[in-house]
């Protein structure tokens, strides 16, 4: 029954279903770890048990959702063999250390800490939890640096060469890391993840306040969130841009599909909607701004922007994937700006956590980061086919030989154990959501237990003193 | 270019590095994988918390041992990652799906209300089971040998199958079972620790007879490994590795029939130690048996070079926190806590 499938078409297919499925937990868990440290820090400076009500609530959100990015994150670390052997084999001189990076300065600090941020709470001082969850918010953003190096190289490779059997060698360090695009991808995503994090705690605030339940922690959580709609929210528009005029000098191949544009044109114009359409390598039903993608891209209101037609069938991107994605995730960023606005009027009238409209409207955003980082990460990575590593290796001269059965019968695997196991996560997520923050639940946050933490000290016991929450 | 290869024998080096950072993968998600083994046959739902709760805290940062090993293999042996990742495709999955189901149910066991919460402890037990199998047949058929041509696996989807691999699966999980059980002797008390006692010297036995078979079995199914072992001198070099295992077992017994608590964990460490330097030493110099050789399969002197830094530099610095952390949870657990 599988005969007629294609190796390559299959193993894009599970790499992005599970790449896409973790990318969700760090765009979540970056913000969130250092959301919850800045939490923390309120607390041991202010002494208001709102704060420390809040982290512990969040907390636990954390635990489960830093749980599924370890254990989706794992997969990934082996597809780069399963699925791209020959990638792997040619290209791990470069990613390797890369990679092998990641673990030593990142993973290793995340895992060990974070058992002392939810265990650790009557086993170390204030102090040094605060330091515990710190630490694990650093390890989050070093993490994203590593990997986002590693991307970028594949987006623009700089600082190799090709040598026998194609393999690729390292001939500057400096260049491989800090590659072209990696200052600009590395920003963008972290700002997307701690936007996501913003809006999902707004939405949640905002559902408490529009249930008129836990209202202190509510404005704690919605008061802090619109902190970032006011402030990063715009500043994320401009390092998208920053980040487009980069991808313009690069990949222009890929800034062509996002545009929607075939024909190479000076004075090219900005289409808002429309369906590229490959075959035809025209863009049906559009309805455009006259100049503005030349304006935008060049500064110039009759700079050339080279279309699609420009190279040649087997190097296009697939246009209306990159088009539809891209207005997606441009579309919730300006619903962002937006959101931070309509917090500065209600904030001047004194209604900001009173306006049941705005309450509604924050729900609604609760999932908005997540819908745009996953709509940039198929902009940029679709955007960039058919290579893998652009210009030097293509995607469907990567693939490892493994059967197709074995992928397609892997993929519904993942497919399977991924909608079950992410999907009840979720669902506990929401029963600790529903359950919301305890007032003054003592200082024994991680796991939702009641009793302190079940690691009793020998010495303790031994000197017959219990400890009792 | 940076590189250290001038003074520096930059792939042995690496290659006990990643050794080494597979061994301690081994022993230290091998006591939790085999907490997770054990975990249906435990008395009592106390006994259950109990188990749960003396590796919370370390199942994330001993599975990130695996990261390394994998993450390092891709870095540092570029070409065995990329031969050996898609020979071993099916066990390799099922393995991360087990350690998927292993490794939500720390979190989710915490969450569930009393009428589902079976769900994550048999996730937990089975997702531990699966693991530990596939890692053993994963060992079982890479010492059998990888079909290769050229620079790319050349075997079918299911070469690592046989009665061999099999044989080596239970044999782990029967491994990691003791590691656990001795784990469980260490920091637990009462009632867990009595069953967990009984439960270690039990796969003990089992542990000695399957590692017995796998001594005995490899040199016969291959004349490169029994001339290895067999010829002279090797013979008189090598004659103390399985001794000191003989020895080791009969330790962990009698320390386990004393009633000693920390000596059976150690041993049983000293004992995957005499084990897996038996199959290094077998396997030596493949990497990917019987074709790619470590220095065939070394990364660039510069990507060996600037990873050998990081490490050099980081390597300690991780040991001191992991250990650190091992130190703030020291001491026995308790099942005596009530969740919500």
């Amino acid at each position: 029954m599988f005969e007629h499938l294609d190796p390559v078409f299959l193993a894009r297919v599970q790499f992005a279903f599970t790449v896409s499925f973790h990318i969700l937990f760090p765009s979540f868990t970056i913000g969130l770890a250092s959301w919850l440290a800045v939490l923390e820090w309120r607390w041991l400076r202010t002494g208001k048990q709102v704060y420390a009500d809040v982290y512990k609530m969040w907390v636990k959100i954390f635990a489960v959702t830093f749980g599924m990015g370890v254990v989706s994150g794992v997969v990934l670390s082996f597809q780069f063999g399963t699925n791209w052997s020959i990638f792997s084999d040619a290209g791990g001189n470069i990613i390797g250390p890369l990679l092998g990076y990641e673990v030593l300065t990142a993973f290793f600090l995340e895992a060990s800490f974070l058992g002392i941020m939810l265990f650790g709470w009557n086993r170390v001082s204030p102090r040094l939890h605060f330091a515990a969850t710190v630490i694990v918010a650093a390890g989050t953003l070093v993490s994203a640096f590593w990997i986002l190096s590693a991307n970028s190289w594949m987006q623009t490779p700089v600082g190799f060469r090709v040598g026998e059997h194609g393999l690729l060698y390292p001939t500057d360090w400096l260049e491989v890391i800090f590659n072209p695009s990696f200052p600009y991808r590395f920003i963008h995503m972290v700002t997307a993840a701690y936007l996501t994090t913003a809006f999902t705690v707004a939405g949640i605030g905002a559902f408490y306040l529009w249930k008129k339940r836990h209202i202190a922690h509510a404005r704690v959580m919605l008061g802090m969130a619109m902190i970032m709609a006011v402030f990063v929210a715009p500043l994320q528009l401009l390092f998208g841009d920053m980040h487009g005029l980069n991808t313009f000098e690069h990949q222009p191949a890929k800034v062509a599909a996002m545009e929607g544009l075939w024909e190479t044109t000076r004075g090219a114009p900005l289409v808002l909607f429309g369906w590229p359409d490959q075959e035809a390598e025209i863009t049906r039903y559009a309805v455009e701004v006259p100049k503005l993608s030349s304006l935008i891209l060049t500064h110039s209101l009759d700079g050339e922007v080279r279309g699609l037609k420009a190279w040649p069938e087997n190097e296009r991107p697939p246009a209306a994937v990159v088009f539809w994605t891209f207005r997606i995730m441009v579309g919730l960023g300006l619903l962002m700006i937006a959101t931070g606005v309509a917090a500065i009027v209600l904030y001047l009238r004194k209604r900001l956590f009173e306006a049941r409209w705005f309450q509604y409207w924050c729900m609604a955003l609760t999932p908005a980061g997540f819908v745009a980082v996953l709509a940039g990460w198929f902009v940029t990575e679709v955007g960039r086919q058919p290579w893998i590593v652009q210009g030097v290796l293509r995607t469907a001269d990567a693939v490892s030989p493994v059967m197709a059965q074995s992928v397609a019968l892997s993929l519904a695997a993942f497919i399977v154990v991924y909608l079950f196991v992410f999907g009840a996560g979720t669902y506990y997520i929401l029963h600790l959501i529903n359950k919301g923050p305890e007032d003054g639940e003592g200082v024994y946050g991680g796991h939702g237990m009641e009793q302190p933490p079940l690691v009793t000290d020998v010495a303790r016991k031994k000197g017959g003193r219990h400890v009792q929450s | 270019m940076f590189s250290l290869e001038g003074f520096l024998d930059l792939p042995l080096i690496w290659y006990a590095l990643i050794a080494t950072a597979v061994f301690l993968y081994v022993l230290l998600d091998g006591f939790d994988l085999g907490v997770g083994i054990l975990f249906p046959f435990a008395p009592t739902d106390q006994c259950r918390d109990a188990m749960m709760n003396s590796v919370a805290p370390f199942w994330d940062g001993n599975e990130t041992w695996l990261v390394l090993g994998g993450g390092g293999l891709l870095a540092a042996f570029p070409l065995a990652y990329a031969v050996l990742m898609p020979a071993f495709y099916i066990p390799v999955i099922v393995m991360l799906l087990g350690l998927i189901f292993r490794g939500v149910a720390f979190e989710f066991r915490f969450k569930a209300k009393e009428p589902t919460r079976w769900i994550w402890d048999y996730s937990f037990h089975f997702g531990s089971l699966a693991a530990a199998f596939m890692q053993g047949v994963i060992i079982g058929a890479f010492v059998q040998g990888v079909e290769v041509t050229g620079r790319s696996y050349a075997g079918g989807a299911f070469d690592w199958l046989n009665a061999y691999s099999l044989m080596t699966g239970v044999a782990v999980i029967f491994g990691y079972a003791l590691l656990g059980a001795t784990w469980l002797v260490m920091k637990t008390e009462d009632l867990t620790q009595q069953w967990a006692a009984k439960t270690a010297s039990y796969t003990l036995i089992y542990q000695a007879l399957f590692l017995a078979a796998v001594s005995i079995s490899m040199p016969a199914i291959n004349a490169d490994i029994r001339q290895l072992w067999f010829s002279l001198p090797n013979v008189f070099f090598l004659a103390p590795l399985p001794g000191a295992s003989a020895v080791l077992i009969v330790l962990i017994w009698r320390h386990l029939r004393r009633g000693k608590e920390v000596g059976p964990f150690l041993m049983s460490f000293g004992l995957f130690f005499t084990g897996y330097l038996g199959i290094g030493i077998s396997m030596w110099p493949y990497l990917v048996p019987f074709e790619i050789t470590f220095r065939q399969a070394a990364a660039a002197p510069a990507s060996q070079s600037l990873l050998l830094v990081g490490t050099v530099v980081l390597l300690p610095v991780i040991l001191a926190y992991v250990a650190y952390c091992y130190y703030i949870f020291r001491g026995k657990v308790s099942g005596e806590s009530h969740y919500y």
